[in-house]
């Protein structure tokens, strides 16, 4: 029998010093209410920024650690695509360079967001499976990751953009600061689309191909390479297009422009919306990710 | 402030094994529409498998309890429940008291980061702050034996054995008021074993509540003093170790 002794000196001196209480809350109580387990999860998730903040920095790092530009690997090349599609399509279609190209720059940075979020999205639970089955920890962590993950990535994005605005300069003026709550709503979007295409996918295995192939098609009828004058004789094309709105309250203030009250109502529509439905398959489902992973 | 301690009422776990037609959005949605015609194959390769079923425990501060059951009794998904990582369909639990459990020591390690930055992270995991997670950095270094130069490489150019011993290291680095342990951990070459089998008995000395799955009579009955038994979901047996076990061997063995 092994009595419950004094530490030996020796592990007292070492560690004794430190305060080794985990930050988790010391009463935990299941009782079948959903509700109140996904509201802890939810205000669980978000007390665990440290830790979230740093996988996320670490995922993009370790992505590129072993290359000499790190993460800038992706700007670079999603500046040599913008170029060459810019110019080679601007002389193709008789476009104005000068003007396709910011266009085209702006929208394909946010159209690399909402589709890296979209498809890392179905893998976010289904990828940190070992973790979620192993501990208890909130679930809305992983979400969380994802989004500052692929925000990280926007940012250093960003950067083409402001090459490209320095060689063709753009009439920026007051719509620029529509971009802060344009980005909060996009980044709003994807925390919830992350949830539940992440839940969904980790239930039905095949969804992840299915929104690749969606987003696929997205792209060619979302005026991203083309100009959303180019349908102006059948604008429902385009207005009609939820990607459209969400990318163009962005843009427009990235080209000097005012987005329409159109597109803010779609895309404060689209972000109610996915929040509710987000919220109320979470509400359902959140207990079952451990099983389905 | 209240003692450690471990409720369970009426407890129920469920898995619910899905065959490959059911995992399959598209198959899903196609029998859904065709009002079940089509695509049957889809409710067939369902299964339900009742884990737990009613499982009322409690466990006071102070106790150590060992959980003896054939394979498939049950023993991981309870240990896992009382944990918080499966949430029952029906029943409650109350637990008080800060929780570790020590189910797979190299959770969450990422290869590609080196040993020091896992030892922060595997700290961030386990709920400490970063400045927390900081502090004890030196200890868990110094326990696992590996150089400051070895810490600074990745973890994926270590050995096996190097690997082990630092996850172990970082693992039993926490303090709890009720540990969970999933079979007795043990770690490294016979220098390494020795230090971390008198780690693990501080651990468990230390922490109010200990739950203790285990395959080892020897163990059970040198740590624990309570034992239940497992058998298909359900608690058959309930006391001291030793009549625990006796109750164990007669009827499974």
């Amino acid at each position: 029998m092994i009595a419950r002794s004094e530490p030996s000196e020796e592990h007292q001196s070492k560690a004794g010093s430190v305060l080794q209480r985990s930050q988790r809350p010391r009463v935990w109580e299941w009782t079948g209410n959903y509700t109140q387990s996904m509201a802890q999860d939810l205000r669980l998730g978000l007390q665990y920024w440290p830790l979230w903040g740093r996988i996320g920095w670490q995922d993009v790092m370790l992505r590129y650690r072993r290359s000499l530009l790190g993460p800038f690997w992706l700007t670079i090349s999603m500046g040599v695509m913008v170029f060459s599609l810019g110019f080679i399509y601007g002389d193709l279609f008789s476009m104005d360079v000068p003007r396709y190209l910011p266009f085209l720059t702006a929208g394909f940075l946010i159209w690399g967001f909402i589709t890296a979020t979209l498809n890392e999205g179905c893998q976010v639970f289904i990828e940190s499976e070992g973790i979620i089955r192993q501990s208890d920890l909130p679930l809305s962590l992983f979400p969380l990751r994802a989004t500052w993950r692929n925000l990280i990535i926007l940012f250093h994005n960003a950067l083409i953009y402001g090459i490209v605005v320095l060689w063709f300069p753009v009439p920026l003026n007051g719509s620029f600061w529509l971009l802060i709550p344009g980005l909060l709503v996009l980044t709003l979007n994807a925390l919830w689309w992350i949830t539940l295409l992440g839940m969904l996918s980790a239930r039905f295995r095949d969804l992840p191909q299915i929104v690749a192939s969606v987003l696929q098609v997205a792209f060619f009828v979302t005026p991203i390479i083309w100009m959303p004058e180019s349908a102006r004789h059948r604008p429902l094309i385009v207005d009609l297009n939820p990607f459209y709105h969400l990318i163009e309250i962005l843009r427009a203030p990235m080209l000097g422009q005012m987005p329409s009250g159109l597109n803010w109502a779609v895309a404060l529509a689209i972000t109610g919306l996915g929040g509710g439905i987000t919220l109320l398959f979470y509400r359902r489902f959140h207990c079952r990710i451990a099983y389905w992973v | 402030m209240e003692g450690a301690s471990i409720v369970l009422k009426d407890v129920w776990i469920e898995y619910v094994i899905y065959g490959l037609a059911n995992r399959s959005l598209k198959k899903t949605l196609f029998r859904f529409l065709s009002r079940g015609r089509m695509a049957q194959d889809v409710a067939e390769e369902r299964t339900r498998v009742l884990a737990l079923k009613g499982i009322d425990l409690e466990i006071r501060d102070g106790e150590r309890l060992g959980i003896v059951g054939s394979n498939g009794s049950g023993k991981t998904t309870l240990l896992r429940t009382i944990a918080g990582v499966l949430k029952p369909v029906r029943g409650q639990i109350r637990r008080v008291g800060y929780t570790a459990s020590l189910f797979d020591v190299t959770l969450g390690m990422n290869p590609e980061a080196s040993g020091w930055d896992n030892i922060l992270l595997r700290g961030l995991y386990l709920g400490l702050s970063p400045e927390q997670a900081r502090a004890l950095s030196p200890e868990i270094a110094a326990f696992s034996g590996l150089t400051p130069e070895q810490l600074s490489r990745p973890v994926r150019t270590y050995s096996s054995g190097m690997q082990v011993k630092l996850a172990f290291s970082i693992s039993t680095a926490v303090r709890p008021d009720i540990l969970l342990l999933d079979e007795w951990l043990g770690a490294g070459d016979a220098a390494f074993l020795e230090k971390a089998q008198q780690r693990m008995l501080e651990l468990v000395q230390r922490s109010r509540i200990l739950v203790f799955a285990s395959h080892y009579d020897w163990l059970l009955s040198s740590i624990c003093n309570r034992a239940i038994c497992l058998d298909q979901g359900q608690i058959v047996a309930d006391g001291p170790v030793a009549e625990t076990l006796d109750f164990y061997h007669r009827h499974f063995q």
